[in-house]
Parts: structure tokens; sequence; C-alpha cells
């Protein structure tokens, strides 16, 4: 009888001539399938394959090939359960289809993420770390954490929690290519639309029952996606992975939680006479700097401030704009901290006596920029969570589920933490034999990361609220917060548990 | 906390065994009366072969057949349970048949009978895991729920419903490689009767997979168990058997029908996931594994 697994095929499916997609196996026979997703479907449903012939269908329906859509598809196809599902990927992103060329002695782009050691696990389980290797990437091992007061700082060495590396900052295109590499080298059944989704048909109890005849009522059960070039293609599940502005999470009708802080972050590239290894960041009244190590003499700089300064700052010259940032990394606002007075043990142990900073490291100053090596980018800070990640064939994850300030580099960490979470789930879904757009099933999905992403959310918003405000006198409070990492510490408790929360057996067994 | 939320899906399970409206406390539920009060009219077996059928309780099946795909509605407990008792199976008939835990369709090549399917909760996820699946109800209405949703899936079509008995099924003379009854035991007149059924079904060393809830109070079932089989107080069989079964009855039972009980398990309820997993502990749900000796 039919049966969706039993057709093993070597390559991606290609339907490109019609439906205008590619696959990523260009060197694949191109074949016209009449069962493009791999369903083989048995003599008796013939007649009705011929009547949805034109239609695809696939197991899952990603929507949204980014850095973390892109994540999810390898760790599926690395996945000895998951790596039989046909794989539809939606997204107009040319770099799907040719790859971004990345050159090596280009300056980094000021699109960086913050890894962390959990993510890089997930990357190396998923086949995608050792492109990462290829490319630029800066390992930190020590993080510095100071006020502009001059009144406390705080100093992480991964020494400290037993660990080689505290993160890894990476240029997000990095990122994107090396998932796409590894995709390339796995064999599974995946398509590349490229294009966009513009609308979607979810089942309902009276679609499936109103339809007549068998194969039809078969597809009344699925998610049909309507995409911007006229394609339609069937799915058992949908996954949001298309960002903040997350179509699918519209269509679904998922309700979002957000605000917006009358703050912007301005991005970019820069160079200091010798390489960092050092992730810094130094609160300002009107908040946060950073400066994050992207290798060789290059450092990516976080910048936060209000949207009218953020904007006075995007088209400053180059000489004014590295003064500035030296201004505000160093020399600018208030005194270095000094380490013999204020050093971090009198209040970390005061407010929190098993705290594990480096309280016996004095105080360094950051490197000295230089010069500006990108384009000044600048956004708008919110955060915004979606009430709900999962409903009948329907998931989301990434940005389309939450969006954080970039303030502490943990928005594509989450997103990370969701697909790990997501393909276990549906691997122990496909070891049960569930149907994989079962709502209870997604909604395992849902209690194990909301609840961490939640935590996260509070964690940086409460990070946010205590630093937009400058408390004058009070800021001596604010120090002392520091010196106990008291706002640091979730952060950097959550750091170690993703680096040692290994993931779990697809099944359970 | 976990108590409360652990009644409230006891509770819903305990509606399909009372009669719709009349609200029973957990508490009455596990004193030893509300058996007699529940069973009072079981039919006696009129004919061998419509030995398991208790007309009273397929009514009320038959009453709420087309809420069984609704995951929130009376039957979400076994919606709820569904994964973690195909766990139990994935991973004890995996190992039994030598099949590979890691394929996505371990059981291809098997023939499962699922009696008492119902609407097909089940059959669907072992038809996907490869197994050639007939579900048999004795509610017709439920046959029919768990046709129309098979046939959603071109996987689950394959499935093969019928409204009839295990005992007709043995008259039959089919046989199976694995022959499983979840949470239909509790419901049938003569669970004895039942488990005999069950095991001329199996082939032999074939497989037999029961679930049930043990509701009865440990001491409770233990002084019977004692009095008739240990300490041969009463005659064997003297006791008005009870729907609900302990672990320990029906090891017994299945051992009288030629069916080695090799493992169990018990269902836990984690209120702060709201998932269920397994453990030792078979006070409450429980699943059991039973290999048919060979003859
Ligand atoms: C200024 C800034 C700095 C940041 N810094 C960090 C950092 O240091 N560390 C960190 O971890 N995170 C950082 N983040 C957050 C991080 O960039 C995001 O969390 C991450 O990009 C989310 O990935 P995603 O794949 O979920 O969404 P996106 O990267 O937004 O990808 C969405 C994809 O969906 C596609 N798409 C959208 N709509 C459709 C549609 N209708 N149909 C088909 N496809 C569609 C798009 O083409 C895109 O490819 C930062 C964010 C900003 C704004
Ligand atoms: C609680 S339901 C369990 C359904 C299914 N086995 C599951 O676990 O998802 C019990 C089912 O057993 C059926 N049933 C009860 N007595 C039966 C009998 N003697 N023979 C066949 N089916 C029976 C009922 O109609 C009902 O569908």
């Amino acid at each position: 009888m039919s049966r969706l697994i039993a057709t093993r095929r070597i390559a991606s499916n290609i339907f490109a001539p019609r439906l205008a997609t590619r696959s990523f196996c260009n060197d694949a026979p191109v074949t016209l399938n009449n069962a493009p997703s791999g369903i083989h479907i048995d003599k008796e449903h013939e007649d009705e394959e011929r009547f949805s012939n034109d239609v695809p269908q696939h197991d899952i329906a990603i929507v949204g090939g980014g850095m973390v859509g892109m994540a999810l598809a390898c760790s599926l196809a690395s996945m000895p359960l998951t790596k039989h599902l046909s794989i539809a990927i939606i997204d107009s992103n040319p770099a799907l289809l040719n790859g971004p060329s990345i050159k090596k002695d280009d300056p980094p782009d000021p699109r960086v993420s913050t890894v962390t050691p959990a993510t890089i696990s997930l990357f190396k389980d998923i086949g995608a770390w050792e492109y990462v290797e290829q490319h630029r990437h800066a390992y930190f091992d020590r993080m510095q954490v100071w006020d502009y007061t001059g009144f406390g700082y705080t100093r992480y060495n991964a020494r400290d929690a037993d660990k080689d590396v505290l993160g890894c900052v990476v240029e997000n295109k990095v990122l994107h290519k090396s998932l796409l590499s590894s995709l390339q080298d796995k064999d599974i059944k995946k398509t590349i639309y490229s294009t966009r989704l513009s609308s979607m048909s979810l089942p309902t109890r009276s679609s499936v029952s109103e339809t007549g005849a068998s194969a039809s009522k078969s597809l009344a059960n699925l998610a049909k996606l309507e995409l911007s070039d006229g394609t339609n293609l069937y799915a058992k599940l949908v996954v949001g992975s298309d960002g903040s502005k997350s179509r699918v999470r519209e269509l679904a009708g998922i309700k979002t939680t957000g605000w917006n802080y009358s703050q912007s972050a301005v991005i970019c590239t820069v160079e200091h006479p010798a390489e960092n290894f050092c992730a810094w960041q130094r609160f300002l009244p009107a908040g946060p700097i950073a400066l994050l190590p992207i290798g060789d003499n290059y450092s990516n700089i976080v910048w936060t401030m209000s949207p009218k300064d953020a904007s006075n700052h995007k088209i400053m010259n180059e000489a004014d704009f590295v003064k500035a940032v030296n201004h505000a990394l160093d020399s600018g606002y208030g005194p270095r901290p000094d380490s013999r007075v204020f050093g971090g043990d009198v209040f970390s142990s005061f407010f929190r006596p098993n705290v594990t900073s480096s309280v016996n490291e004095g105080f360094e100053p950051p490197p000295k920029v230089v010069k500006l090596a990108s384009d000044k980018m600048a956004f708008p800070l919110s955060l915004m969570h979606a009430n709900q990640y999962a409903s009948k064939r329907v998931v989301l994850i990434g940005d389309a589920a939450h969006t954080v300030h970039p303030l502490a580099g943990q928005g594509v960490n989450m997103g990370y933490g969701d697909v790990s979470s997501l393909s276990d789930v549906i691997a122990d879904g496909v070891a049960v034999g569930s149907d994989i757009g079962e709502v209870t099933l997604l909604k395992k999905y849902e209690t194990d990361r909301k609840t961490a992403n939640i935590a996260m959310m509070a964690v940086l918003d409460g990070f946010q609220k205590a630093y937009s405000v400058d408390f004058g006198p009070l800021n001596i409070l604010r120090a002392a917060a520091f010196n106990g990492a008291n706002v640091f510490a979730p952060l950097k408790r959550n750091i170690i548990s993703y680096a040692s929360g290994e993931r779990r057996l697809p099944f359970m067994s | 906390m976990s108590g409360r939320m652990f009644t409230r899906s006891l509770c819903q399970l305990q509606k399909l065994c009372t009669s719709s409206g009349v609200k029973r406390g957990v508490v009455g539920a596990l004193r030893p009366g509300f058996h007699d009060r529940c069973y009072a009219s079981i039919p006696q077996p009129a004919a061998a072969s419509v030995s398991s059928l208790n007309q009273a309780e397929l009514a009320k099946f038959a009453a709420i057949a087309d809420s069984w795909w609704d995951a929130e509605g009376p039957f979400k407990p076994l919606h709820v349970m569904n994964p973690t008792r195909l766990a139990f199976i994935r991973s004890t008939l995996c190992r039994h048949f030598g099949k590979d835990p890691f394929s996505v369709r371990p059981f291809e090549g098997l023939k499962f009978v699922d009696v008492g399917c119902g609407g097909g909760i089940l059959s669907e996820p072992l038809a996907r895991m490869g197994a050639s699946v007939t579900g048999v109800d004795a509610v017709d209405k439920n046959i029919k729920i768990a046709r129309l949703h098979a046939d959603l899936d071109p996987v689950t079509s394959s499935i093969e419903y019928r409204c009839t008995t295990a005992e007709n099924l043995v008259e039959e003379q089919k046989k199976f490689d694995a022959v499983l009854a979840l949470e239909v035991i509790e419901h049938v007149a003569d669970p004895a009767e039942f488990c005999k059924s069950l095991s001329a079904l199996t082939v032999s060393n074939g497989a037999t997979v029961i679930s049930t809830i043990n509701r009865s109070m440990r001491a409770y079932a233990t002084a019977i168990i004692a009095a008739e089989y240990i300490l041969h107080w009463l005659p064997k069989g003297t006791h008005q058997w009870s729907s609900f079964l302990t672990p320990e009855e029906l090891v017994l039972t299945l051992q009288r029908a030629s069916i080695s009980v090799e493992e169990m398990a018990g269902f836990a309820y984690n209120p702060m996931t709201g998932q269920w997993s397994l453990t030792d502990d078979i006070g409450v749900n429980f699943i059991a594994f039973g290999i048919k000796n060979s003859e």
C-alpha cells in the first residue's frame, strides 16, 4: 500500500521548469515526478493523483530560509528519524540558490551574532560548524562589563565556568552560508521555492468533512500555501521562520505581545591596532555600547542610543564617529573604574557571595578604535513575543516567535534553541507514529521553549529598563548591582546551562 | 498540586465509564464499592462468541463517538497519553521482533490487530510505524469515524477497520504478530475470556500489549489475590471480577491464557509540562507487554 517513506530518493526533487523553483543539487537529474513529495501513491489513488498532479505535497514547508529556518532544515536532515521527510524551503533570498560569495579579505559585515556554546554544539551536530571555521569567526574567552560612573565593573573568564570559550562572534552571512553548505551535503528530499508566501489556508473541521473524494479529503486535511509566483503547495506542517514580521504568524492568526523602546541600536565594524579576544560592554546614560571581537583586527560595535542620536551618528563622518566611539568606550562620560578602590569583590561578596565573576582580575581598558570598516546601520529596539508558538499544522521559530533587542546577542541563540527543540519533538513524533502537524505534538515544543524564551526576554527587558534611565547619584546602586553580577548572572548561568544542555536522544525509549 | 492536576485527567477518563451527566468524585472512584455501582448491570455473557460485550459500556462509547479526534474532548486523556504508550510499544516490540529502533517504520512487514480501536487513536500511529493494522471495535459508529479519519492520510488509509469482536476474529481463525488492546479490558464483560481470545489471535511467540487503569486500591486487590491464589482461603474464581484489573490480576489472567508478561510500566503525569512519561509506578495507569507461549 501507499507509504510515505518507502521511496527514498537520492537527489532532491526538481520541478524547476514549471514552478520556477530550484534544488540545491544542481547536478541532480532533472525529473518531473508525479508525486513530488515522495509520496508513493498506489493504484487506487492514481486517478485522484492525476487530479492533484500539479500541486506538490511536502511533509514540512519551512517559510523563511534565514539563519534559523536553514538550521531547522539541516537539523531535520541530520537526524535518523527525520531525514526521510520531504522538505520545502520558501524564501526569495537569492543567496539560497547561489550562496553568497564570501571573500576572506573583505572587512566583516556589521551584522553579526554572538553564538553561545549551545549554538556551537547544534552547529556541530548538524555538520555546519566546520564551514563556519573555514570563514572568519572570533572566539572570546573574556567579557568585561562596566559603568560610565566609574563605580563598578565585572569581568568574566571562561575558565571560571570551566569552559574554553564564552562564545563566538560570527557574521550572520557566514552562519547562513555554512548552513547552506551543510544542507548541500545532505541526502534528503528538499525543494527550494525561490519566492514568498502570500497566503495560506489551514484545515478546519468543516473543510475536512465537507470534501467528498478521499484524495481531496486528505488534501483538505493539510495546510495549503499560496506563493507569490502563483505556485501552490500542500504541507503537513508549516514552519514560520520568516522573521519578526512573520507572514505565517499573521496568516495563522497568532497574536503577539510587544513593545518598542524609544531607543535604537547603531551597528558597524571597526578596526583597532591589535586583535581583540574579549567582549566589552560599557553602560552609558543612554544605554550600552558593546565592542565584540570579529577576528583579525576587527570588532563589531552595537551601540544603543536615542533614535535622534542614532540618525546623527549614522550620517557622521568617519573621523568624528571614531572619536565618538572611543569617547563612549573609554575616554568620555566618567572615569575608568578603579579596581583597587571599587574592585568587584567589595560588591560582589556583598550582594551575591557565590557569584563566579573573576573578581581578582583588574579592570582593563578596551582597545582603541582607529578606523570605521563598514557602513553604519541603525535599528529601532523592540521586544516582541508571539502568544502561541503552535497551532494545528503551524509552528513558529526564531524571530517569528520572539524578537529581542540585540543587547545581549541572544536573539539568534534563542532561535537555535527553538530549532533543537522542534527537531527533537518532530523526531519523537515520528518515532511514535504521530501526524507531525498534530497540535498536541507541536504544543510540546511550545511548552519546552516558551518558558526558556520568556525567561530570557524578561532578563533582557529588565536589563534594558535598568539601564535606559540615568539615575544620577543613584548610579552607585546600579554599579553595585553590576559588581554583584545581579544582572548578568542569569545571562551567564544561561550561557553555561545552554552549553551543558546536551541534546536529547531523538526518542524516548 | 500534582495530585489535583492528575485527578482532573483521571476524571476525564472516568467519565467514559460512568453514565454521562453523573458527576462522581475521584474519591468515589477509588472506593471499592464504585465498581459495584458502575457495573451492577453487567449482562451475563450469552454465548461464547459475544462473551466480551458489555452493552451498557458500548452505548456510552457510541454516544460520544463523534468526539474521538477532538484532542480537547472527552478522549483527551487518550490523546495525551498516546505518545507515551506508543513509546513503550515501540521499544518493547522493536526489541521483541528484533527491529531497528532508529527505523522510521520499524513494524514494516508485521501484522497487528488493535482490539477495541475506537476512533483509531492507536491504529493510525501503528500504521505510520509500518505495521499492517486491522482495527476492530464492537461499536459500528466508532468504526465509521475511524475509517473517515484514517482516509485523511494516505499512509493510514491502508488500515483495515471492521466492526467485530476479538471472539469473531478467533472464529475466523485470524492470527496476528501482535495483538493490542489498550484501555479496553476494563470495559469488557469477562476479562478472562477476553484475554483468551486475545491469546488465540496471537501467533506463537507473538506479542500482546494491554493497558488499563488500575483503580483498585492496592491493598484491596492484594487481599483478593492472596485469599484466592496464595492462601487458598477461597476457591479460585470465587471473586466477582471487578472490571478494573490490578496489574497482578492482569498478569495472572494473561498467564492462564498462555501469555507471559515480560514487561510492565506505569504512566506518570507531570503537571508542569502536561506530559505523561513511563515510570515504575503502576499504581494508576499501566501497560503490559507479554509473549504468547509457543504451543
Ligand atoms: C541590529 C541587530 C543586531 C543583532 N545582533 C544579534 C547578535 O549579536 N546576536 C544574536 O544572536 N542575534 C542578534 N540579532 C538578532 C538576529 O539577527 C535574529 O534573531 C536572527 O536574524 C533571526 O533569524 P530568523 O531566521 O528567525 O529571521 P530572519 O533572519 O529575519 O530571516 C527571515 C527570513 O524569512 C524570509 N521571509 C520573510 N518573509 C517571508 C515570506 N512571506 N515568504 C518567504 N520568506 C520570507 C526572509 O527573506 C528571511 O530570509 C540582531 C538583530 C538586529 C536587528
Ligand atoms: C477507552 S476506548 C479505547 C480506544 C482505543 N483502544 C485507544 O486506546 O485509543 C474502549 C473501546 O473499546 C471498545 N470495546 C469495548 N468492549 C469491546 C469488546 N468487547 N470488543 C471490542 N471492542 C470493545 C469500545 O467501543 C471503545 O471504543
